[in-house]
C-alpha cells in the first residue's frame, strides 16, 4: 500500500484529474439547480472548487450510487406491432465509471455490508464494479455519530479504494486497491515520509475504536425474548412511519419492483422501499403481517440488530447517526440499544 | 424564577396527572425530552405516575393532533373489525394544543376524524416554535451541544463555545406570521391566554414568488423539490393525511411514478398540497421534519391564500362553517373556468 502526502491544493487538483476519468460526485452543500437529473439527492457532481467537508457524514448516505433511484432491471415493449411484444429484455449494463469522493469510513463499510445479501445481485455487483470510492477518515466526530460502538472507527479505511486523512499539515492519501492506483495513475504525487507516516499511524491510534465487548453484550442478548417487550409499544406510539431513517440510512437496502410503462415502451424498475410503509408487508391476499405501527418500528431494529448478524454476523447499522438527526420524533438507536441491552 | 416554560411544563404535568388520576381521560398526548439538542420526543402517557416525563419548550414541532385519531382508537375495548361499536360513551383522550393544532382539530372533527367529546384539549397560547435548522445554519459548521432556552433567548453551547441568540429571530417562518396563536378549542386552559397577532401580510413569502415570471417560478419549484428522497415524512407528520392507502402508494392504479424522477416526485408535492387546500392550518409539521430541508409549506401556504381570498376562510377558524371544498354554493367563486375567447365572461 502506498501513501502520498498532498497540500490542500494538489487534494483539488487530485479531484479535478478525476473528472477526465468518469463522473465523480461529492456530497452537495445547500440547495441544488434544478436542470441536476441524475437522482442522487444529497450529492453533486464535482464541480473544480476545493472540497470543504462538514464533520461526520454527509446529508443522504452513498447507498445511492449502488441503488440508484430507479434501477432499471428489464425493459420491454408493448407496442402491438413489435415483434419482441411484451418479451422482457436485459437492459445495456451500466460501466461508465462513478467516482464518489468525501465519503466517511461509515459509508465505505456500509457498502460491504450490503454487499452481504447482495453478493449475487447483478445490479449491485455491476455498480460495485464502476465506483471508486474516495474517502475522508473523521478527525472529529458528531455528537450522533456511533461507528465505534458498531465495530468501525472514525479513521477506518475497510471499503475505501483512496482514504484521505488530514494532517497537521495537509492531507494523507492511502492507496487501498489496485483500482485506487489506477484513478492516480500517471499523477506525479509526493509519497509520504517518515514523519507523515507516523503522525497517521498516531492519529489512527488515537481515534476511538471498535468497541468489541459492547457488540458482544448486544450480540448475547436473546432479543426474541424481547419481542413482546412495552418499549416496543412506546416506539411504535410515537413513530410517525415514515421513511426517513430508512431512506437516509446506508444499509437499509430494501426495494419494490414496479413496471412503468409510457407510451407502449416499459421499464421494470427497482426502487427504495421502506419496511415503515404498510404496503411494504402487504400480501396479495389482503393480509398484513406488520398491519401495526409497532409491528413495523420493531422491525426495522430487529432486522438491524438479530435477523441481520444472525444471518450475515455483523449488525446492519455504522453508526453513522443518520436517523438519529432526521427523526421527526427523535427515535434514538443508541437509545433503543440501550433498552434491550438493560430491559428485563 | 422559573422560565414560561418550565411553568408551563408544571401545569401541563399538574393538569394530565389530574385528567389521568380520576379517570377522565384513558390517555394523554404530550412531549417528552429528546435525546439531542432541540428535539422532544412526541409520547403517549397512559399512568398518572408518567406524567412527570411531559415537558414543554419552543421545539414542540410535530403536530400532536396527528396522533390523535389512531390513540382515540387505541383506548376503545377492543373489538373485531366487524363488531359493531360499543355503545355508551367512549374513553376520552387529553391533548396538548396550541393554535394551530386546536385548529386541526377542528378540521378532524369536521371530517370526522375525532369526536369532539372524546378529546380533552389541554390548550396552549403558542409563543411561536424553534427552527432547529435556523438555529443550525445560524451556527453553520459548529456543532450544537446543548440549548438552554430563556424566555426570550437561546444559550446555545458547543465545543468550544457558548452563545446567546434572540429566540424569535429562529421562530419557524410558519410561526412567524402566524395570526392566531391561541388554541380555538379550551378544555383545560394551560398558561396565559395568546393575544391574536397582528400581520399586515401573513403570506409576504408566498408573493414573493408569485411575483416572479413563470419561467422563474418554475426553476424555484424544480430546485426546491430536486433533494426530495421521498420519504414522506411531510405527508406523515401532516395531521390531514390520514387515508388508509395513499394515493402515491397505491400501485393498483398506479397514480405516480414511485422512483426519483422529477415528474414524479414534482406531482407528489403538488397533490399533496392540493390535498390540504381548504384544510392545512400552516402548522409546519412537514417542513419541520423534512431530512433535506426543502420548503414545501410554501405550497400550502399559497393555497392557504387562495381559499381565504376565494372563501374568506382559514381552516379550523370557523367550527360550525362546513369546510369550503367540501361543499358547493352557486356563487362559489370561479375564476378558474378558462373562457373561450368571444364567450360571455363570469363573474367572480
Amino acid at each position: 500500500m502506498q501513501v502520498f502526502k498532498l497540500s490542500q491544493a494538489e487534494l483539488d487538483s487530485m479531484i479535478r484529474h478525476f473528472g477526465s476519468l468518469g463522473m465523480v460526485y461529492t456530497p452537495a452543500a445547500g440547495k441544488q439547480p434544478s436542470a441536476r437529473t441524475d437522482c442522487a439527492p444529497g450529492w453533486q457532481p464535482a464541480d473544480g472548487a476545493p472540497l470543504a467537508l462538514a464533520t461526520g457524514p454527509s446529508a443522504t448516505s452513498v447507498k445511492t450510487f449502488f441503488f440508484p433511484q430507479p434501477e432499471t432491471m428489464q425493459t420491454f415493449s408493448v407496442k402491438n406491432n413489435y415483434p419482441d411484444r411484451g418479451l422482457l429484455r436485459e437492459p445495456e449494463t451500466l460501466t461508465e465509471k462513478q467516482i464518489v469522493v468525501g465519503l466517511r469510513p461509515c459509508d465505505a463499510r456500509s457498502v460491504l455490508l450490503n454487499n452481504l445479501p447482495y453478493r449475487e445481485d447483478p445490479y449491485y455487483q455491476a455498480n460495485m464494479a464502476r465506483t471508486v470510492l474516495v474517502g475522508f477518515t473523521c478527525d472529529a466526530m458528531c455528537s450522533t455519530c456511533f461507528c465505534d460502538r458498531m465495530g468501525g472507527s472514525p479513521m477506518a479505511t475497510e471499503g475505501l479504494d483512496i482514504a484521505v486523512s488530514r494532517l497537521d499539515h495537509g492531507f494523507a492519501a492511502e492507496i487501498l486497491t489496485a483500482r485506487g492506483e489506477e484513478l492516480l495513475a500517471g499523477l506525479k504525487l509526493t509519497p509520504a515520509g517518515i514523519s507523515e507516516l507516523d503522525e497517521l499511524a498516531g492519529r489512527r491510534q488515537a481515534a476511538p475504536q471498535a468497541d468489541a465487548a459492547g457488540l458482544d453484550a448486544l450480540k448475547e442478548r436473546d432479543l426474541n425474548r424481547l419481542y413482546e417487550a412495552p418499549l416496543w409499544q412506546q416506539l411504535g406510539e410515537s413513530c410517525i412511519n415514515c421513511g426517513a431513517c430508512t431512506f437516509v440510512c446506508p444499509t437499509c437496502y430494501c426495494f419494490d419492483v414496479q413496471d412503468e410503462v409510457v407510451r407502449g415502451t416499459g421499464r421494470r424498475i427497482r426502487y427504495w422501499d421502506s419496511c415503515m410503509f404498510p404496503l411494504y408487508s402487504l400480501h396479495t391476499s389482503g393480509h398484513n403481517p406488520r398491519g401495526q405501527k409497532m409491528q413495523r418500528t420493531r422491525n426495522r431494529f430487529m432486522h438491524k440488530l438479530k435477523y441481520f448478524p444472525d444471518r450475515f454476523g455483523p449488525f446492519s447499522c455504522v453508526g453513522c447517526g443518520r436517523c438519529v438527526k432526521d427523526c421527526p420524533v427523535n427515535i434514538d438507536i443508541r437509545e433503543v440499544m440501550g433498552d434491550l441491552l438493560t430491559v428485563e | 424564577m422559573p422560565t414560561i416554560n418550565e411553568q408551563l411544563t408544571e401545569e401541563i404535568r399538574v393538569q394530565a396527572r389530574k385528567l389521568l388520576a380520576d379517570k377522565t381521560v384513558a390517555a394523554v398526548i404530550g412531549y417528552t425530552a429528546g435525546s439531542l439538542p432541540m428535539t422532544v420526543k412526541p409520547a403517549v402517557i397512559r399512568a398518572a405516575d408518567d406524567c412527570g416525563r411531559l415537558v414543554w419548550n419552543s421545539f414542540c414541532v410535530l403536530n400532536l393532533a396527528n396522533y390523535l385519531p389512531e390513540v382515540l382508537k387505541s383506548v376503545e375495548p377492543p373489538r373485531g373489525p366487524r363488531d359493531p361499536k360499543p355503545t355508551g360513551p367512549l374513553p376520552k383522550v387529553a391533548v396538548m394544543a396550541t393554535g394551530c393544532w386546536s385548529r386541526n382539530i377542528v378540521v378532524q372533527i369536521q371530517e370526522h376524524q375525532v369526536e369532539r367529546e372524546r378529546v380533552v384539549v389541554m390548550a396552549i397560547g403558542s409563543r411561536g416554535m424553534v427552527s432547529r435548522r435556523k438555529v443550525e445554519a445560524h451556527f453553520s459548521g459548529r456543532e450544537i451541544l446543548a440549548v438552554t432556552e430563556l424566555d426570550h433567548e437561546l444559550v446555545v453551547k458547543g465545543a468550544d463555545f457558548t452563545e446567546t441568540v434572540n429566540r424569535w429571530s429562529m421562530v419557524r417562518d410558519n410561526c412567524q406570521t402566524c395570526t392566531h396563536p391561541d388554541p380555538v378549542l379550551v378544555d383545560v386552559r394551560i398558561g396565559a391566554p395568546a393575544a391574536d397577532r397582528k400581520n399586515p401580510n401573513p403570506f409576504k413569502q408566498v408573493e414573493m414568488i408569485e411575483a416572479r415570471s413563470t419561467d422563474e417560478r418554475w426553476a424555484w419549484f424544480s430546485a426546491e423539490f430536486s433533494s426530495c428522497i421521498r420519504c414522506y415524512a411531510c405527508r406523515n407528520a401532516c395531521p390531514l393525511c390520514y387515508c388508509p392507502t395513499c394515493f402515491v402508494d397505491d400501485a393498483r392504479p398506479q397514480w405516480v411514478g414511485k422512483s426519483l424522477d422529477a415528474t414524479d416526485t414534482g406531482l407528489f408535492h403538488v397533490l399533496r398540497a392540493y390535498h390540504c387546500a381548504g384544510r392545512c392550518t400552516d402548522c409546519g409539521a412537514c417542513e419541520s421534519v423534512c431530512p433535506m430541508g426543502i420548503n414545501m409549506r410554501m405550497l400550502t401556504k399559497k393555497l392557504n391564500k387562495d381559499v381565504l381570498n376565494l372563501y374568506g376562510i382559514e381552516a379550523g377558524m370557523q367550527p360550525d362553517t362546513p369546510l369550503p371544498l367540501t361543499t358547493y354554493k352557486p356563487d362559489d367563486p370561479q375564476q378558474f373556468i378558462v373562457n373561450e375567447p368571444g364567450s360571455a365572461k363570469e363573474g367572480a
